[in-house]
């Protein structure tokens, strides 16, 4: 092994155990020492962080930092992952069946995806809050809605290569059925492939979830979440950066270690493309 | 060339026909009556039967698709109910602003990509090349509203260099030079992740052309490092870079929605969200099939530019 994969796994260690801490810190917030993150306490707005009781310092409302941050995390790892596992299941779903079944079936789910790739995702996904009206729930939709033509696209192509595979040919001649090829002969394959694409995804997602959450159109107050206590930070940006810096920063630890973990599921999973 | 430029720009009918009614469809399949989400519950009757006949939204949804899309190729987007103004000149007034902060991006993140890319490509594992692996790294996890508050915080609050927001001063600006510092902090924030994505691509496919039995052909001949680099090097490695650009240029188009909203840029973007929160569905029809044309309208100049660089393209 290279000095420099050694170098790559051990970062990945680091960013998992990151990943690890930021996950059961959501999902103990309930039982953690915290202060409620909702709990007012005006006389004690925009303390800077190291304030004594307050870690991290306060927002606008004189509302704990440190909390909202943890119980913030909740709604934006569960968005992220969420969403980036619907948008999963639906592009596998219609990768599938666009890549196994010719015809009418192709053409419908390829347009589809054409017609949706023809928007710039955030913009679509704006669009369809748009209709739908701002919320957390409506945003979580629409951008599981945008996202999962990428996986259509990737499924397909490796579906149509599989499809004409000798042991595809092989089991059909034996006289299995559509829904055995398909269970036991193609979906084993898209295994891999399919794992490294959602585990980068997800990162992608809160991104996305917290854009749209920025913009005013997901989360709606008082709930925190990282991209609404940026949104709200910003106005206060010139007397007390910390607000709108330190969601931020998490999004930022978050989205990286998930995407270095992602590339080392990726070297192990699918070693052809870590080459490339 | 001329019957290749015929044929995409004939292709372009049904994906734009197609981006139309996804347009249409999620803003008229949203639940609940939206005379009602645009009046909100205060409308009385007659207010709310008014906006219905207006908008034509007693007619079945095919028919309503039908006469919307009769008035668009007319080039009439409707009213904006909540400016009480026609959108088309709304929208087209602020595309100028989006387009040129979206271009200068682009711009930025070209130039900067290529000449990172080249530079790791001439000298892999040098420091460069790592801090480049690094940037890129970053780059892909940053959220650019974040990145964008960051450097206002470093670079208009702290040093004082640049202005924080808007596209102009207040006070006595109006000129070029007042424009261009306004410019530089929002596209900058805007290219960063793409300047990244185009360095790591220009190195890779640099490094694999690199390798190439030409290159040592013309290395052999005495030809001097940067002729190597450039004319035989970059040139041959365009076309996926092309390719990187070209989708950048989309994501640019697209990502100026936030980048706008954290500088108050006056354009498409902030329009389009304020046009949401005032649930003005007029306005953000036609902020959403402006900007997706203009995306449309790249995707065909990338296409048309590979023809020109391979005209293998063009005979497939």
């Amino acid at each position: 092994m290279s000095e420099r994969s050694v170098w790559r796994q051990g970062l990945a260690v680091v960013a998992g155990l990151a990943l690890v801490a930021a996950v059961l810190a959501a999902v103990l917030a309930p039982v953690l020492p915290l202060v409620d993150p909702d709990t007012v306490d005006t006389p004690n707005r925009l303390r800077p962080p190291g304030s004594p009781g307050h870690a991290l310092g306060t927002d606008e409302f004189g509302r704990d930092l440190l909390a909202r941050l943890v119980w913030g995390a909740r709604v934006s790892l569960l968005a992220g992952v969420a969403t980036a596992a619907a948008s999963m299941l639906v592009g596998v779903v219609l990768g599938v069946l666009g890549g196994f079944y010719t015809g009418w079936v192709e053409t419908v789910v390829m347009r589809l995806t054409d017609v949706l790739m023809a928007f710039p995702y955030i913009l679509l996904a704006i669009a369809i809050v748009g209709g739908l009206g701002p919320g957390l729930r409506n945003a979580m939709l629409a951008i599981a809605i945008v996202g999962f033509p990428i996986y259509t696209r990737l499924v397909r192509s490796l579906v149509l290569s599989l499809r004409e595979r000798e042991f595809v040919e092989a089991a059909r001649a034996l006289g299995a059925t559509d829904p055995i090829i398909l269970g036991r002969h193609i979906l084993p394959h898209l295994l891999s492939p399919v794992i490294v694409a959602f585990s980068l995804d997800v990162g992608f997602k809160i991104l996305a979830t917290a854009g749209l959450s920025f913009l005013g159109l997901g989360t709606q107050p008082p709930t925190a979440d990282w991209g609404s206590m940026l949104a709200t930070g910003r106005q206060f940006v010139i007397l007390s950066p910390h607000v709108a810096l330190l969601p931020g920063l998490a999004i930022f630890v978050v989205v990286l270690a998930l995407n270095l973990v992602g590339d080392a599921l990726r070297d192990v999973l699918d070693p052809r493309a870590a080459v490339r | 060339m001329r019957r290749y430029l015929a044929r995409r720009l004939l292709l372009l009918v049904p994906v734009l026909v197609g981006v139309s009614i996804v347009i249409f469809g999620v803003l008229h399949l949203s639940p609940g009556d939206p005379a009602e989400i645009m009046l909100g519950s205060q409308a009385t009757k007659e207010d709310l039967v008014r906006l219905r006949e207006s908008l034509g939204l007693n007619e079945p949804l095919p028919i309503q698709y039908v006469h919307w899309m009769g008035h668009v190729v007319r080039g009439d987007l409707g009213r904006s109910i909540w400016m009480k103004r026609p959108v088309l000149p709304e929208v087209l007034g602020r595309l100028g602003a989006t387009l040129l902060l979206t271009g200068t991006a682009l711009l930025l993140s070209t130039a900067g990509g290529l000449a990172l890319g080249v530079a790791s490509a001439a000298w892999p594992r040098s420091l460069l090349d790592r801090l480049s692996a690094v940037a890129s790294l970053f780059g892909a996890s940053m959220p650019s509203f974040w990145l964008g508050i960051v450097l206002m915080v470093i670079f208009a609050l702290w040093l004082g260099w640049l202005p924080a927001s808007g596209m102009y001063a207040s006070y006595g600006g109006g000129g070029v030079g007042d424009l261009l510092s306004h410019l530089i902090l929002p596209a900058v924030t805007l290219a960063a992740a793409s300047i990244t994505i185009i360095a790591r691509l220009t190195r890779s496919t640099m490094l694999e052309t690199l390798g190439q039995d030409f290159v040592r052909t013309a290395r052999a001949k005495g030809v001097a490092e940067s002729g190597v680099l450039l004319r035989h090097g970059l040139k041959n490695a365009l076309i996926p870079i092309v390719t990187v650009v070209g989708v950048q240029a989309g994501y640019l188009l697209g990502g100026a929605v936030l980048t706008e909203t954290v500088f108050a840029w006056p354009g498409v973007g902030t329009l389009m969200v304020q046009g949401i929160l005032a649930r003005d569905f007029p306005l953000v029809q036609g902020c959403v099939l402006v900007v997706a044309l203009a995306f449309a309208v790249i995707n065909l100049a990338v296409d048309l530019l590979y023809a020109w660089l391979d005209p293998r393209i063009r005979y497939e």
